[in-house]
């Protein structure tokens, strides 16, 4: 085994005092999706900048480190349609189920929320038959 | 003051992203692959994600957040059917890919052109949701 589980502990960390962060001094649950869905289809517009800043900080710095001290690849495939439709779903179902890995799944059932372990369930077995289906069978990615 | 947090625990999030390695897409993939060479890194991020936000949640009980205003009330208990549904739709599109929203945003800048069409559409997608609920009668 390699060592990634070390720096995947160590960033989950960070990502969960960054939720505590946004949550005990701005009072807000840190889900990426419901951020980033408020701001584009108008809903949350009297938090644009509350909003705009926390984007604008979860774009800029792995940025800078990415072109500096952490250099990053995403390995997406390069199936532009594939990465379309992918995104499609992605949007419309974190906004239909209210949440996405870090609404849901970090800070949902960091409080023990039904919901957040439901939506979990659904979307990590939806995500592995859907691996199954167009990697193994079909091998498509 | 409440901008100035909000980028502070944006850049956070952002760099346990990219620590953690959930900016490569081939780790979430290959954490839902459980039938390939499965990768358990995923799991040791959310455990280790998990952990300071409880603690966040215990401590903000009885008190307020720092800037103000109240801390968000649990949702009513409630599993509809939207919850299934949307994040039936959303793992689906996470395990095509690999990207889910944070990511999205977090690898834009070295994604090259594929991120940029996942994030657009992404967009688009929540773009048109709201729409889409009322003429699906899910709303």
């Amino acid at each position: 085994m390699d060592a990634s589980w070390i720096n995947g502990l160590i960033g989950g960390v960070l990502i969960g005092c960054a939720g505590a962060i946004y949550l005990l001094v701005n009072g807000r649950i840190m889900g990426a999706s419901g951020i980033i869905g408020g701001l584009v289809d108008g809903s949350a517009r009297a938090m644009w900048k509350e909003r705009g800043a926390f984007l604008l900080g979860l774009f800029a710095l792995p940025a800078l480190l990415a072109a500096t001290v952490l250099p990053s690849q995403t390995n997406l495939t390069p199936n532009l349609i594939v990465v379309a439709i992918a995104g499609v779903l992605v949007g419309v179902g974190t906004r239909i189920a209210n949440g996405c890995t870090s609404g849901h799944g970090v800070c949902g059932i960091s409080r023990l929320s039904l919901r957040g372990i439901v939506a979990t369930i659904f979307y990590i077995l939806a995500g592995g038959l859907t691996v199954v289906l167009f990697r193994h069978i079909l091998g498509v990615i | 003051m409440r901008a100035l947090f909000a980028f502070i625990a944006g850049s956070l999030f952002g760099t346990g992203l990219l620590i953690s390695g959930m900016t490569n897409t081939q780790k979430v993939i290959g954490w839902l692959d459980v039938f390939g060479n499965w990768d358990p890194t995923l799991a040791f991020v959310m455990g280790g994600a998990i952990l300071p936000m409880a603690a966040a949640w215990a401590y903000s009980r009885g008190r307020s957040p720092k800037l103000g205003g109240t801390f968000p009330t649990p949702p009513e208990p409630k599993v509809g059917r939207n919850l299934v549904i949307g994040s039936t739709l959303f793992g689906a599109g996470w395990g095509l890919a690999g990207l889910c929203p944070g990511p999205s945003i977090a690898s834009l800048s070295f994604g090259g052109t594929g991120g940029m069409v996942f994030v657009a559409f992404m967009l688009a997608g929540m773009i048109l949701t709201p729409r889409l609920k009322s003429q699906l009668a899910l709303a």
